[in-house]
């Protein structure tokens, strides 16, 4: 009997399997996520990669919103501090989301969950790096429910 | 919901080898909102654009998604297309499925989950898309140069022989650069100076060309077609238009502490200097460090024996601003300090030397007159040992991983010369690998190995120790794994070209991005070598990376021609996509405005009329011209007044559910 509850632990662990929404600025990370492409680098199919125009364009309430529909992590990428296209966007962004991941973890969302990485264009392979770390980290934390909407199914 | 049609590219089998085309079909026809699917091999073709353009008009199209490779690549292509069918151009989006989707995954089954998922955003997103319309903006007729070497040289002359105005700043006295320094060039060993300075001399006589040497940037502001730079122009102490260049001054000069730069400090010359003779503009400039009169307030000789009374001691830096449509940045390279590779001895001995002092050593105007003489006393030398790669191809952290590119052949180059005037003199050559890509540079290099007879050894050099007047260079042969003793009378080092030292901050003046080591990155490796990220400001020369002078010219002319190109156009279409206020919703706290980059944002006094009673009140204003779209404002609205068009709050959310579905 106990056997059988674990192998069910077990294959229910297996069938996790974590959704990573990641904003990318469009000039640095984005370009970087397409250097990994060109580059052929391989990273994980669970993370899905949403454009915005820089990474100080990312509200609060886009990060919430993922939780809240079952994102499991959440990553903004942007340009290197001193490298923001728009010169100071990126200082912003450092600034906002460091107060604001402290209260994620208050929350009970992990910090391995919700991750603001500096990944230039240049950097494809540090790109696919973050996301495997990322998705690894996830793994063994496991689901992201604490901010989950009750009504929210997995759909395959 | 807007009718929506998609096109899955399958590019060949970039995407079709690892997405299964025909079930993103499927699942994309049973997404809400989408009326037509249509899958080809290649979209980005004529034949492919021709089928969305068809699409458009017979399905009364509204939106347009592309699945295909990243939007960096091909938005503007579909949004040329479907302009071209009569739809906003804004009203295509594109799914990146190749970039971001079938190139890092390797399973099929996953790729293809996620090509759908990502469509099913751009779907999202797109049925909130608005018609945008880009506005026209001026465009400043004249260009900037950064950087008075070869690059800027070549770069300025392009652009000025197209009939545009051009400046030019060079940050010593002098415009030539690296290649004026230069003895001969390869592969065909012209002298440098002969094809280089009737060059200077055309920049500084082309009525199109306005030089500012001495100058640095000190702010750059504003965006393509419209940029507004201030020059800090360094007090020269001397008049630019009154000198005549006699050169009087610079002869009678008491002091004679100061090192040369343009020698590489093989000479000394005096606090009131012309950098070279054949210099532009021929005008000395007082080294205030160094001169007498400005540390001890005595002296004054200059200004006494100046015929034209040009010393002007009270000089002071000038600030000047000026507006630019494109800028151009040649501002060239360095080579690394020595300082950590004391197994060489360069700090220790005076025949230890790099190659472009030996380019002084054996340039006819250079300290010793075109004698191949060492330094430490002035005899010929009878064996001379080039070490290659000293720094470059060097993983450790004291030298840089790349190659640099031009030393092997400046290496052979350097040895041919010594063997052509001195056929009795033994030469000897250390390297890695012999790396010589380029027209005519093998042949070149076999040259100076079959008819000089340079020994080339490959192999590295461990130590070099100084024994009497020699230098014992203790090496390996690697091929033989003999380990080599030479008794050498000079060595010269062939050390890494670097990045300038400032480029980091000259790039964050710029906003343009540097790479790991500090090199500008280009917009992109292959099919945009000379534009960067921002879009009006373009590379030429070894700033970009390290290039021999073929190449280097060769980049100088093809920014002149991005420049030319820009600057032909009356008017640029600027981004549509900017902020814009919800007057109703804003309650005038002008956070917004407080953190602008761009000052794009000012207070309105909004008058309103409430049952007669006529009230005022602040709300923030959009600047569409000046707003270049990060979209920073959006999040620091309290209210959530400000939003920005073409990446609504609404758009990305509808992006956020979709992936998430």
């Amino acid at each position: 009997m106990s056997l059988k509850l674990e192998e069910k632990a077990i294959s229910s662990k297996q069938q996790f399997e974590p959704l990573i929404v990641a904003f990318c600025c469009n000039w640095c990370s984005y370009a970087g996520a397409d250097l990994a492409g060109t580059s052929r680098l391989n990273y994980p199919a669970n993370i899905k990669i949403i454009k915005v125009p820089c990474s100080c364009r990312v509200s609060p309430n886009f990060v919430l919103r993922a939780f809240q529909r079952g994102a499991d992590g959440v990553i903004i990428a942007g340009c290197h501090p001193g490298d923001c296209h728009y010169s100071t966007g990126n200082y912003f962004t450092r600034r906002r989301f460091t107060l604001f991941a402290n209260l994620l973890e208050y929350v009970g969302i992990e910090r391995e969950k919700f991750k603001i990485e500096w990944i230039s264009a240049a950097e494809g392979n540090k790109f696919a790096t973050v996301m495997n770390e990322m998705l690894d980290s996830i793994n063994k934390l496991g689901p992201s429910r604490k901010l989950r909407d009750g009504r929210w199914i997995r759909q395959q | 919901m807007p009718r929506i049609g998609a096109f899955v590219c399958w590019c060949g089998t970039n995407i079709a080898g690892t997405v299964d085309i025909e079930q993103v079909v499927q699942a994309v026809s049973e997404m809400s909102g989408i009326v037509y699917v249509k899958d080809y091999q290649y979209m980005c073709s004529e034949v492919g654009q021709n089928l969305v353009k068809t699409a458009i008009k017979e399905w009364q199209l509204e939106r347009v998604i592309i699945a295909s490779c990243s939007p960096r690549m091909h938005e503007n292509t579909f949004r040329k297309a479907a302009k071209a069918a009569g739809l906003n151009p804004y009203l295509v989006e594109v799914a990146n499925i190749r970039e971001h989707c079938s190139w890092v995954h390797k399973n099929k089954e996953e790729a293809t989950k996620k090509a759908i998922a990502l469509i099913r955003a751009a779907v999202a997103k797109a049925s909130l898309n608005t018609e945008l319309i880009a506005k026209e903006i001026d465009v400043e007729n004249r260009a900037l140069v950064i950087g008075g070497g070869i690059a800027g040289i070549q770069t300025a002359l392009d652009i000025a022989e197209a009939g545009y105005q051009v400046d030019v700043i060079e940050k010593s006295p002098s415009i030539g650069g690296k290649m004026a320094q230069i003895d001969k060039t390869f592969p065909t060993l012209d002298c440098s100076a002969c094809i280089l300075t009737p060059k200077m001399v055309d920049v500084a006589s082309h009525p199109n060309i306005n030089l500012y040497t001495y100058s640095e940037i000190e702010s750059v502001n504003g965006f393509v077609g419209n940029f507004e730079v201030t020059i800090k122009q360094k007090a020269r102490s001397v008049n630019l238009e009154k000198c005549t260049g006699c050169g009087i001054c610079t002869e009678k000069c008491p002091s004679r502490k100061s090192k040369s730069e343009f020698d590489e400090g093989l000479r000394t010359r005096g606090a009131i200097y012309t950098p070279f003779p054949q210099a532009v503009p021929n005008v000395p400039v007082i080294d205030r460090e160094h001169c007498l009169k400005f540390n001890t307030g005595k002296c004054g000789i200059c200004e006494k024996l100046c015929p034209a009374g040009a010393i002007e001691f009270g000089q002071e830096d000038v600030l000047v601003t000026k507006k630019y449509g494109a800028v151009v940045v040649a501002t060239g390279f360095d080579i690394i300090d020595l300082d950590k590779f004391g197994e060489y001895q360069y700090q220790n001995h005076p025949d230890v030397l790099t190659s472009l002092e030996f380019e002084r050593l054996t340039n006819a105007a250079g300290p010793t007159a075109g004698k191949f003489i060492r330094p430490s006393n002035n005899k010929r030398p009878e064996k001379v040992v080039f070490i290659q790669c000293v720094g470059s191809r060097d993983v450790s952290s004291r030298g840089k991983s790349y190659c640099s590119k031009i030393c092997c052949m400046y290496t052979a180059k350097q040895a041919m010369l010594i063997k052509d005037k001195y056929p009795d003199i033994e030469v000897y050559v250390f390297y890695i690998d012999v790396r010589t890509p380029g027209k005519n540079f093998d042949e070149f290099q076999r040259r100076a190995v079959e008819e000089y007879g340079v020994n080339y050894i490959k192999g590295m050099v461990g130590k070099i120790f100084p024994a009497g007047d020699k230098l014992i260079v203790h090496g390996v042969d690697s091929f033989t794994g003999d380990t080599l003793k030479i008794e050498a009378d000079m060595v010269v080092l062939a050390a890494a070209a670097q990045a300038k030292p400032d480029a980091e901050v000259l790039g964050r003046k710029l906003a343009i991005s540097t790479d790991t080591n500090n090199f500008f990155t280009e917009a992109h490796p292959k099919l945009r070598p000379v534009e960067t990220h921002s879009a009006g400001i373009y590379l030429a020369g070894a700033c970009q990376g390290p290039k021999d002078i073929p190449e280097t010219v060769a980049q100088a002319g093809a920014a002149a021609a991005k420049v030319i190109g820009l600057l032909s156009k009356r008017k640029l279409v600027s981004n549509p996509c900017v902020s814009v206020v919800n007057e109703d919703l804003c309650n005038g706290c002008l956070s917004c405005l407080k953190i602008c980059p761009y000052d794009a944002i000012a207070a309105k006094e909004l008058a309103t009329n409430n049952h007669g009673i006529t009230s005022k009140r602040i709300v923030a204003k959009v600047n569409e011209a000046l707003c270049q779209g990060c979209g920073g404002c959006t999040v620091a609205c309290r209210p959530g007044a400000i939003d920005l068009k073409g990446f609504t709050n609404k758009q990305i959310t509808a992006e956020v559910d979709a992936l998430c579905h």
